[in-house]
């Protein structure tokens, strides 16, 4: 096959070149490009935060930013990460590519809400950037009162504006999946026939359904609060702050898995397609998706351990959280017996779904060391915590994410990338990644709060390692920025199923044309069937 | 094959091309409404769970703040919002038989209904920010009572509540006027009428919410001890 | 060059912590091992060797299924068993333990002692000794943290929260801030001083002021507590005598522990909870009284459990205080 064929051919790339084309399309594939555009740059901008605050952290004295402006880089770089980078991530970008084409359908059930739940995350991300712009939010992502309802003098509300409308462009997406996996599955695709990222982005749309409300109307009563001095949270006029904690936390803890979930249904398909087998287990890894989605509300107040809740709480709370560790490790387990008698290739996205594995576990292990009451009192709030969530969010979700995009990038632009690059970085960003954060929870056990412009002398060896270990990561990062950027024009033309995998999604031309199928598919193979893989699409 | 005819066909209202039924178009939006309206329990609920919170808190200050309402008022209110509730279920009923002029009679029934409700509803906010009764007024105070501070909390909420489902109300005023703008252009017959339909679903729940909100706020001093 | 790689233990909790510690990262280290090599193992064993192999089909095994299952949740059960007895512990302060309070505000700790020793930053305690820290903030949240002694509680405004620990070992250990509290957070820090109990008789003498219960009993007269509060009952409020850990009837019913807090919310907001057969009169000293004045009348009000009230030694002070005190 030649660039000329690429050309040719009508796809959802080249049909319509202008910016209405594109800035009113209702193809979920186009709105996922728009997606992944956004969320590089958010990434990007939150990157920089953070080497920002590595850079400052190599002196314990303080010396490089101001302490005001050290505040506001550590709250700007959770903001952005979290809310913009890292809840979009893989449910907006490949989900909404994806999760269509994998159930067989033409588009996601309501495609004008899915272009509208991009505009909203626009818009937030908007307000979020004025209020950088405008000078800044120093109370950290978490926002906790009464600090930040009555003493930051920074752009609370325009902040909190950002994250609330945001907020509803992560529900509408989750509605949008839910409705779709429900009517839109083509015919013979039963539930367990359905690929296991589409169980996963199905458990994260019921949390975004779920959650989100919570953290918006939060929000709002912060909002209330700010502006018009009344007493929800503030205790000089009767209210609670802690209140304010406990519905956080009720959405900022299921996020978490708003965030990973979806990371998980990636490696499943990673591991699977690079070693030909199905995921052993796969009811099992299915329904652990579901168990996390509903477990994961019940363990918010693992968060609040020191902040004065009862006893009695804390022993829940903590009995509960170890309940949520349970599917994940039987995750794990399932995906290291796939590869058992596979025939394992090497592939970049397999270096990520392994690194993935690798560092999901060391996460997920930590994990058990903060919701153990005893050693939470001592970690909490300090790097340690900082450790145990980056090696989640980044270590899992970032590595997941970007093993997702090598996967499906030839799906995705018709073009390969370039394999000897592509798996440079990948260990770049494996090895940076454990210099960065392994010192931490060294550090963490060791006392170092979280949030903290100076330090005492003693832990900057640690710190100094840690930053590192950032600048390797941060190469790391930017490679692919690079080497896909220029696989766009001059990688190798990619087949429809470069891979030999099995999903919906291989058995359409790459990239897809506007409306994926021409004649919709009836399934008759279960999930992952290697003896059925969609042949080369001859393309005419 | 008929999807692949499909794939190629015109798309019409009743049947968007991303579907392969009209009848798996309509199970869809009426699946992701009932969605919605979950995410908006959810939102709601983290207004009832502060409420309940701080009532358990501060009852007697809540006894009182809610006792300087007006009752009457508010159950007033209520039977039109039962009513516009009655007229919305005549329209989607005129939608099922196609009868269009049935259904903007009933939208704007539903509407007025809908507006006298808003009214109502300003009137009573006025009442409240000519009592000295609105949160954030320098002049702030309640009668009955010496915590002043818990009866913000309490008038917060009041409005926080009350303005947030009128803010719901706000936008079905803003639906039904779509819609009976779009009755009169002859968008919808008896086999399309999806809108109208999803519509009423949202229209119950505002109401839904008022008949929580309505005891809440007003009613509870009825029961404790004077 | 410093590198340490672990915390000093100085206290009594501070093993029992790293004990659980150990045990979890040799549980972790295993299951990280176990992961690790067999991913390492199957990826070289199984490597792909032509291009168009299709491996044979494993049968999911349910066996396999629930020892993956059932074995991490019984280990969990453990840390979680473990865990929540250390928390158990660290939640119950011995009744023996020595009493301090602490004040936090953006940016600085203020510590005060029982004997009137008023302490910024720095807080001096002898060894071998438990110690009852009683804490609210002035200000937004803020958490006490010890790392050698393995403790940290969040100091909230509006209420009390308690945390105590026994250090073992003399030396000087860093107290941190570690709930993000603005500006200045990473320089609310100070030092923890374990002193051999002669050595810290000898620093509670060396500074001789009145004891927290003395300056409590000139703030009691001082905002003219002393007219109403009445200690043979006859005033207009409730005596103050013996109330202190008793269990007192409210109006409309319901009762209360008369602890810490409860004179507390009772000092700030009088009305919400009044004592059976009294009006609400009291005014609220809500910005009248810091929270260190009313730690000071708590330490004061405890004395009165204990014996009968003393006489105000200064009326006359007393008086033209308490007129000050209304008219502001």
């Amino acid at each position: 096959m030649t660039t000329a064929v690429l050309q040719e051919r009508t796809h959802y790339l080249n049909n319509g070149y202008g910016l209405k084309s594109w800035l009113l399309t209702k193809d979920h594939k186009r709105i996922a490009v728009l997606y992944f555009i956004t969320i590089s740059i958010f990434f990007a901008l939150g990157g920089v935060f953070a080497s920002l605050i590595r850079l400052e952290l190599v002196t314990p004295a303080g010396d490089l930013v101001s302490s005001e402006t050290y505040n506001k880089l550590f709250t700007m770089h959770g903001v952005i990460m979290v809310f913009f980078f890292l809840i979009p991530s893989v449910p907006a970008t490949m989900g909404n590519f994806f999760l269509p084409m994998m159930i067989g359908a033409r588009d996601l059930a309501f495609p004008k809400i899915n272009l509208l739940s991009w505009y909203l995350l626009i818009a937030g991300g908007g307000f979020a950037i004025f209020a950088m712009m405008a000078g800044g939010v120093d109370t950290g992502w978490t926002f906790y009162t009464p600090y930040s309802t009555t003493y930051s003098n920074t752009y609370v509300i325009a902040t909190a504006l950002g994250i609330f409308i945001a907020g509803f462009s992560s529900i509408l997406t989750g509605l949008n999946f839910i409705v779709t996996v429900h009517r839109m599955r083509a015919p013979g695709m039963t539930w367990f026939k359905m690929p296991l990222f589409v169980w996963a982005n199905y458990a994260t749309g019921v949390i975004q359904v779920l959650g989100t409300p919570v953290i918006a109307v939060t929000l709002v009563l912060v909002f209330c609060e700010r502006v018009f001095h009344i007493g929800i949270f503030d205790p000089a006029l009767g209210g609670d702050p802690v209140l304010f904690q406990h519905l956080f936390w009720f959405y900022s803890h299921p996020a978490v898995y708003i965030m990973v979930l979806p990371a998980m249904g990636v490696i499943s398909e990673l591991v699977s397609t690079f070693s030909r087998k199905p995921i052993f287990g796969y009811p099992f890894v299915a329904f652990s998706s579901v168990a996390i989605a509903v477990i994961g509300f019940l363990v918010w107040g693992h968060h609040l351990f020191v902040s004065g809740q009862s006893l009695y709480a804390g022993l829940v709370f903590s009995f509960l959280s170890y309940f949520v560790a349970i599917p994940s490790a039987i995750k794990v387990f399932n995906w290291t017996a796939t590869l058992y008698k596979g025939s394992i290739s090497y592939a970049t996205p397999m270096l990520y779904a392994f690194g993935f594995i690798g560092l999901f576990t060391i996460g997920g292990l930590t994990g058990l060391f903060v919701a153990a009451l005893g050693i939470d009192v001592h970690v909490t709030d300090t790097y340690f915590v900082i450790a145990h969530f980056h090696y989640v969010m980044v270590g899992g979700t970032v590595m997941a994410y970007l093993g997702g995009v090598h996967y499906w990038w030839p799906k995705m632009t018709g073009r390969m990338y370039p394999e000897g690059w592509a798996k440079l970085s990948a260990l770049f960003i494996f090895v940076g990644f454990n210099l960065t954060f392994f010192p931490q929870f060294i550090l963490g056990y060791l006392g170092m709060p979280r949030r903290y412009h100076a330090y005492p002398p003693e832990f900057q060896v640690l710190h100094v390692a840690s930053t590192a270990g950032a600048t390797v990561l941060a190469v790391g990062y930017i490679l692919p920025a690079i080497y896909l950027a220029w696989s766009l024009r001059y990688g190798p033309v990619a087949g429809s199923n470069p891979w030999g995998a099995t999903g919906l999604e291989w058995a359409t031309p790459s990239p897809p044309p506007t409306h994926n199928f021409d004649r919709i598919p009836v399934v008759t193979h279960e999930a992952y069937d290697y003896t059925a893989v969609p042949q080369e699409v001859e393309v005419v | 094959m008929s999807s692949e005819a499909h794939a190629h066909a015109e798309e019409t209202l009743a049947l968007r091309e991303q579907f392969d039924t009209a009848e798996q178009q309509k199970d869809a939006s009426t699946l992701g409404m009932w969605i919605f309206l979950i995410t908006e329990i959810m939102f709601f609920g983290g207004m009832f769970a502060a409420y309940t919170i701080y009532r358990s808190a501060y009852p007697t200050v809540f006894a009182v703040a809610s006792s300087s309402l007006n009752v009457t008022i508010g159950a007033i209110n209520t039977c039109v919002l039962l009513l516009s509730s009655f007229t919305m279920v005549m329209a989607v009923r005129a939608g099922q038989m196609g009868k269009r002029n049935m259904i903007i009679i009933f939208l704007i029934l539903t509407l007025i209904f809908g507006c006298i409700f808003l009214g109502v509803k300003a009137y009573e906010w006025n009442e409240k920010y000519v009592e000295h009764h609105m949160p954030g007024q320098a002049a702030f105070h309640l009668e009955g009572t010496p915590l002043q501070g818990p009866a913000k909390i309490f008038f917060s909420l009041y409005f926080a509540m009350t303005g947030l489902h009128a803010l719901h109300m706000v936008v079905g005023v803003g639906i039904l006027l779509t819609l009976i703008v779009q009755t009169r252009a002859k968008k919808f017959s008896a086999e399309y009428f999806t809108p109208i339909d999803i519509s009423g679903l949202y229209w119950h729940f505002v109401d839904v919410i008022w008949i929580f909100l309505f005891p809440l706020l007003y009613l509870i001093d009825r029961h404790l001890p004077k | 060059m410093q590198l340490p790689l672990f915390p000093e233990q100085a206290s009594t909790i501070s093993t029992e912590v790293d004990h659980l510690l150990y045990f979890l990262v040799a549980v972790s280290v295993f299951f990280t091992l176990l992961i690790f090599l067999a991913i390492f193992y199957f990826a070289i064993k199984y490597r792909r060797r032509s291009e168009n192999e299709i491996p044979e089909h494993v049968h999911t095994g349910l066996t396999l299924e629930i020892v993956w299952t059932v074995i991490p949740f019984g280990l969990t059960m453990i840390m979680f068993t473990w865990g929540a007895s250390i928390f158990f512990k660290e939640s119950r302060p011995p009744d023996d333990s020595m009493q301090i309070y602490v004040v936090g505000k953006q940016w600085m700790w203020k510590l005060q002692h029982m004997e009137g020793q008023r302490e910024i930053n720095e807080l001096h305690i002898p060894v071998g000794r438990p110690v009852r820290l009683t804490m609210t903030s002035e200000d937004v949240i803020h958490s006490f943290f010890v790392p050698a002694f393995r403790t940290k509680q969040d100091v909230v405004p509006g209420r009390y929260t308690t945390t105590w620990f026994e250090a073992t070992k003399p030396g000087k250990y860093h107290l941190f801030c570690a709930e993000y509290c603005g500006t200045n957070h990473s320089g609310m820090i100070g030092w923890v001083y374990a002193m051999e109990p002669q050595d810290y008789q000898q620093w509670l003498s060396g500074a001789p002021k009145g004891t927290l219960s003395q300056a409590g009993a000139k703030l009691f007269e001082d905002l003219a507590c002393s007219n109403c509060h009445k200690p043979d009952g006859s005033g207009r409020c409730p005596s103050l005598v013996g109330v202190f850990g008793s269990t007192v009837k409210l109006a409309g019913g319901g009762t209360v522990k008369a602890d810490e807090a409860y004179i507390r919310e009772s000092i700030l907001s009088p009305a919400a909870k009044v004592v059976s057969g009294y009006e609400p009169l009291m005014p609220t000293f809500q910005g009248q009284v810091t929270e260190e004045g009313v730690v000071d009348l708590i330490a004061y009000i405890k004395t009165l459990a204990e014996k009968p009230a003393e006489q105000p030694s200064q009326p006359g002070i007393a008086a033209s205080a308490a007129s000050t005190a209304t008219n502001r």
